[in-house]
Parts: C-alpha cells; structure tokens; sequence
C-alpha cells in the first residue's frame, strides 16, 4: 500500500512542522508514504473564487502526480473537500478520476476510517477545545453538524480520546464558521475578523488552553487575531499533538 | 445601495460592534429554538427529505400544476390572474383595486409584494396600502424595507420602535415596553382593518389538487384582513404549488419548526372560495422564476419555502444585517436569487459566503445554497464582474503553481526576505490580511526542503 503525502501549498511553505508531524504519525503506523515533488496546490483558492479555467488546469495536474497512489492523505478538509466534491466539474470521465476521488483523505479520517488503531502512545496533558472546521465538518463528515437530527458523534475526537492526559473543554457554538474562507478572508475582511473573533472568544470562554483541528488554514486565522490582540489561548494543528515524541 | 457591494456594507454594519453582536445573538436565539424543535424529531431527515423530493417533483412538472391549479381554483369561484413580470403583477392588482373602486388596502406579510415594489406603486396611485404583520408596519412606518423575510423588524431594538410608534402612533414619549407597544399598534391596525376596503395576502402554499391556498402566520393579521373586507387578492410566485392536500401535512411541519422554533405556526388558514358575496382573486407570478426553472445549476433555488432558516443560521447575515445585501431577500437564498435575477446588480452576493455549508444543511427543503453560491462566482469571473486585480493575482498564481521550481524559489524568497523586512512595510495598508491579524511566522525551510534532507 502506497500512500501519496499531500500537503497543501501554503502549508509546504509556511507550516514545515506540522507537515512533518503529518508524514510521522503516518509512517509510525508502518505505512509507506511518498510526497511527490512536483505537487504545488489543488485550486481551491482559484475554485472558490470562481476561476474555474484555472482550478481546472490544477486539478488535471493533481491527478496526473496522485493517481499511482493507493491513497492520498493530506492535512487539510478543505484541500481533501476540494479533491472529493469540486474536481468532478473538472475532471469527470477522464482516467483514474474516480480512483482518487474515492481514496483522497483528510489525516483523522484516514486514522479513524482505514488505519483504526486501538490506542497512540501519546501524552498530552493539556484542555484542548476542538475547531469543526466547516468543509472537514460539513463536506467529508468528520463530525456530526448541529443543524442535522442524528446521533451525535466526532471522528476528530475519537482519535483524540487515545491521548494519554488530555481534556476536553466544550463550546457555546459547536460547529460555527471561523471566518477563514480562503479568499473570503480578504474580500469580506470585515466579516471574516468579525467571525473569527467571535470564535477565539467563544474558545477563551471554555478555559481551554489549545484550540485544536484539523485545518491548519483556519487555526492560521485565529492565531493571527489572537496574536495581533495578544489573547490567552493557542492554537496547534492536530498533527501536532499527535506526533509528540515521534521521530 | 447595493452599488457599495456587500463587503463595504457589512462594514458599516459591524463597525457598531455592540449592535452586531445583538443582531448576532438575536438570530443565533431563532436557530438555537429551530435545533430544540428540529431535533426532538426523529424523522426529521426523513421529512426533509420528503420535502426535497415533492418540490423536485413538482418543479419537473409545473406547467402540469400550475394549469390543474389554475382549472381547480376557477371551479371554486376564484379568478386567476397571470403576470410575467413586476410591472404586470402590480397592474393587475390595481386595476381589480380600481374595478371595486377600492382605496384602502390592508396587506399581510408577502415578500412577493416586496419584490416587485407594490407599494411604492399603489401609493403612486392613490392606494392606501397598510402592512398588517406587526414588524411590517414597523419597518413601512419608518420607510425602510423588511430586513428579514420572517422577522422585517430584527434590525431594530425596542427602543428604536418606541421611538417610531412616538412618532407616528403618539404612544408615550420613552415608552418602550413590548407590550405597551404591541397593544398600541393592536389599536392602529384594528381601525385601518375596519375601515379597509380590500386585503392582500401572500400565499405560503398553493395546492393544485383542490385549488385552495394556504397563509401561515402567527398574528392572525392575514386572517383578519381576508375576513373582514369582501375584497381579497393572493399573490404569490410560480413555485409556490404542492401537488396534493396531504403534501401539506410535510410543509406545515417543516415550516414553523424551521422560521421559528416553533412545532406550527399559530394560524394556518386555507381559502378555497371567495367569502359570501365577496371576490378573491389569485395573481400568479413569474418575474424571473421561468429564468431559474431553466437553468440546472440554480433550479433548487425555487424549493425556497421561504422559512428564513438559512438567514438565522448564516455566521455573515448575523453579523452584516438585512440591508448589506442590497436585495428584497437577504442571506444565503437571497444571494443566489439576487444573482439569478441580476447578476450585475448583486454580483458581490455569492461572495458574501464563506461556504461554511451550515445554510445547506439548515435548509428544510435541501435548496444546495452554498453549492449554489459557488457556481455563481464562475458566472461573475465569466461575465468579466470579479475585481481585475484580483482576477490578475490569481492568474499569476496559477502560472506559478504549474512550475513547482518557481514556486520552491519564490517560496525561498519569501522566507528569507520577509523576516528581514521592518514591520511598517510588511503590514502597509495594502496587506488587507495583516490589517488586524498577525501574518504567520515565515519558517527557516519548506516542508519540501526538510523533506529532501530526511531522505539523505
């Protein structure tokens, strides 16, 4: 089994560390994983912006670097999202479309889904409070969304209950928006400071210490409004917890 | 107004900080009422479900509907109007207003009315037009229109209506207790129902099967008004038809639960005739819908039932408020009817989004709005609407993306050359990110540069 690392672009350039911690847990579980030099970015931001010549042109490279992998996991919901819902309009019909589109994952889901491991070796001994990041929480289901009538549940947390020390602090709004939206958090500069504010203070408010999740884009948002106004929390992609003591 | 776009009105909006956490607050309040309700349903899936599948059903088949309504609905002694456009839909009912010489006209709430700006235009023409839902006439009191399709008045506290009834109502100079309010505005109504010589009604559902429609409201004005004079005109879209009585029983239970938490509305009236010696007339509109119903990627869109629910549960319209869409219906559905209708006019509402998906799965009929919202920003790009800059930026980028090499060197760059830049440069006023956001830490090396020395 082949797993193709995918990391997304500004993560590559800006997150080295939890991309490393990425490629750890997955190689601690034995597994074979290759990160294809050629890769750059899925087209989310020029999807989501509506240039869809240009997510198109992305997305054919996508394919052509990814398909000779059994599966591809990436650190990212929204990056995953993106290769599981939008690329059909790009990519439909043509060869190994499908095969990706089945076996592109985000990090905790490919854990939880295909690894399932019974325990980590991890210790934590932190209150963390968890950001549902919208395209992992909503798009792929890592979690279930509070506008839904279904029997509650949390992939992200599952796999964080394996954690030696780790608690748990819970939020007035469970799964709202952080206002990071790609593009979103330059045209709507104002909606999106606004919401991700209202987020980092619904955090502070849980006693948590750590906001953690599985979008590194998101808790790139949030950090920056709680450095610029020097708040009493943090932020750490999951990755990061997870890899502790891994070499 | 919408000239300005959305992002510069939300703003405005949220520069009151307090202000918008109310309106936050106060819409959060209605979808936290709606998840109580929704949720102590267990086959609450199912019945969107259902929903979704009697609307998709009936959008296939509308011409078949709309005719069976319309033979159904002249069988029972009501006379059926149509109108392709605003200017004809506001034409037919003044003239049925003219015919019975009628000058004074009590309305309940339809925002049909509100698109094609029926007001404005029988007043024009002499009409008294009195809106009867409570948060209407607020807003018609003040000039302004409804910020909201299920609560017009949301935008404003109680102090700010206290202030309004003073003026225009005499109430006690300061006054600005609920009840003391409500029961002034109770006493105003009552005379203008009264001395009314006809009334106007939006239509929540139109059953095809019996030729009857169906008004859902919790104030009773609807009912008031449709009973009292002998004049009754209904106005409503094309695709507010169910095919069968027995379909209603879904669209009730969705309904309220979703607008309002509530398990129904307090008032769900069916008028299948005219009164005794009186005419009721149905206006039947299409003003754009045919557009939609036309194209497959919006075609959802005319699922709306108009609960709302995907305006209360939108992180954006709490914080931006009604008026910062600049279009008759704000939030997620107003956004990509807004675009629909008009995509030069609204073409920054599909960008008021961050795709969050949360209206999507709110949504009791399972409009796809977010998906919808996304493809409308193609048509904006195609239309050459999307900001030239911007459209450059990421033109560029994507050259870049296709050769891993400049993107690695102009990474380095980045990395080496940031850290060495003073602050005052790197968060001038054209870095919008860093406006009130610190920008990450740019690391010593690349994933990939670390990745390439782990191999060695």
């Amino acid at each position: 089994m082949k797993i193709g690392l995918f990391i997304p672009c500004f993560m590559n350039e800006l997150y080295p560390q939890a991309s490393m911690d990425t490629l750890k847990i997955l190689e601690s579980f034995g597994l074979d994983v290759e990160y294809p030099m050629e890769q750059t970015c899925c087209g989310q931001p020029q999807a989501n912006t509506g240039c869809a010549h240009e997510a198109s042109i992305l997305a054919k490279r996508f394919l052509q670097i990814f398909k000779k992998y059994d599966y591809i996991v990436a650190p990212s919901g929204s990056c995953v999202s993106m290769v599981r819902y939008n690329y059909a309009q790009f990519l439909e019909g043509m060869d190994g479309f499908e095969h990706i589109k089945n076996n592109t994952f985000e990090l905790i889901e490919f854990i939880h889904d295909i690894i399932k491991p019974d325990s980590l070796h991890v210790s934590f001994p932190h209150k963390v409070s968890i950001h549902n990041s919208c395209h992992a929480h909503r798009e792929l289901g890592l979690a279930s969304m509070s506008e839904k009538s279904v029997t509650p549940f949390s992939k992200i947390k599952d796999i964080l209950e394996m954690v030696d020390g780790i608690s748990f602090a819970t939020l007035q709004r469970n799964d709202e928006c952080c206002g990071f939206g790609g593009t979103f958090a330059v045209t709507e500069e104002a909606m999106s400071i606004a919401m991700g504010r209202d987020r980092v203070a619904d955090h502070i408010r849980s006693g948590s210490e750590y906001i953690t999740g599985v979008d590194m884009s998101c808790l790139m948002h949030m950090q920056g409004i709680i450095e610029r106004e020097k708040l009493p929390i943090q932020t750490i992609y999951i990755a990061q917890i997870l890899a502790r003591g891994l070499k | 107004m919408s000239e300005l776009g959305h992002p510069r009105l939300a703003q405005k909006f949220a520069s009151d900080t307090k202000r918008m956490h109310w309106h936050d607050k106060a819409l959060w309040f209605v979808r936290e009422k709606r998840d109580v309700q929704t949720h102590s349903l267990d086959e609450w899936e199912e019945l969107r479900e259902c929903a979704d599948k009697i609307k998709t059903h009936t959008l296939e088949n509308l011409a078949f509907y709309l005719e069976e309504f319309e033979r159904n609905t002249r069988e029972n002694g009501i006379e059926v109007h149509w109108a392709k456009d605003a200017d004809e839909h506001n034409k037919i009912v003044l003239d049925i207003l003219q015919k019975h010489d009628a000058s004074k006209l009590v309305k309940s709430k339809s925002m049909l009315t509100e698109e094609c700006h029926l007001n404005p235009f029988l007043e024009k023409n002499g009409i008294e037009v009195v809106d009867t839902d409570l948060g209407e006439r607020i807003v018609q009191l003040r000039h302004e229109a409804p910020s909201h399709i299920v609560l017009p008045a949301i935008h404003l506290k109680k102090e700010d209506v206290g202030k309004t009834f003073e003026e225009f109502l005499h109430t006690q100079k300061d006054n600005s207790d609920p009840t003391y309010l409500t029961r002034a505005a109770r006493e105003h109504l009552r005379e203008k129902f009264l001395g009314s010589d006809a009334s106007l009604t939006g239509v929540n559902f139109a059953i095809s099967e019996t030729g009857g429609i169906v008004v859902c409201t919790n104030e009773g004005n609807a009912d008031l008004g449709a009973s009292l004079p002998k004049l009754h005109i209904a106005c409503m879209g094309i695709e507010k038809i169910i095919p069968r009585l027995e379909d209603l029983a879904i669209f009730t239970r969705v309904l309220a639960r979703s607008a309002t938490g509530q398990p129904v509305t307090t008032y769900t009236t069916h008028y299948h005739e005219p009164q005794r010696d009186g005419e009721m007339h149905i206006v039947i509109v299409d003003n754009g819908r045919s557009k939609i119903l036309a194209n497959k990627k919006y075609l959802k869109s005319l699922q709306c039932i108009r609960c709302g629910a995907c305006i209360n549960t939108c992180p954006i319209y709490r914080r931006s408020g009604g008026y910062s869409y600049g279009y008759t219906i704000p939030g997620p559905i107003g956004s990509t009817l807004g675009a629909s209708h008009d995509i030069k006019r609204n073409f920054t509402l599909p960008f008021a989004c961050s795709l969050c998906a949360s209206c999507t799965n709110v949504c009791p009929v399972k409009v796809d709005l977010h998906e919808q919202l996304y493809l409308h920003r193609q048509d904006v790009v195609d239309l050459g609407l999307l900001d030239k800059k911007k459209l450059q930026a990421l033109k560029i980028a994507t050259f870049f993306m296709q050769h891993p090499l400049l993107m690695d060197i102009g990474g380095k760059i980045a990395r080496v050359v940031m850290p060495l830049l003073p602050r005052s440069i790197v968060y001038s006023k054209y870095n919008i990110w860093g406006k009130n956001r610190e920008l990450p830490k740019f690391p010593k090396n690349s994933f990939k540069e670390l990745y390439k020395k782990r191999k060695r």
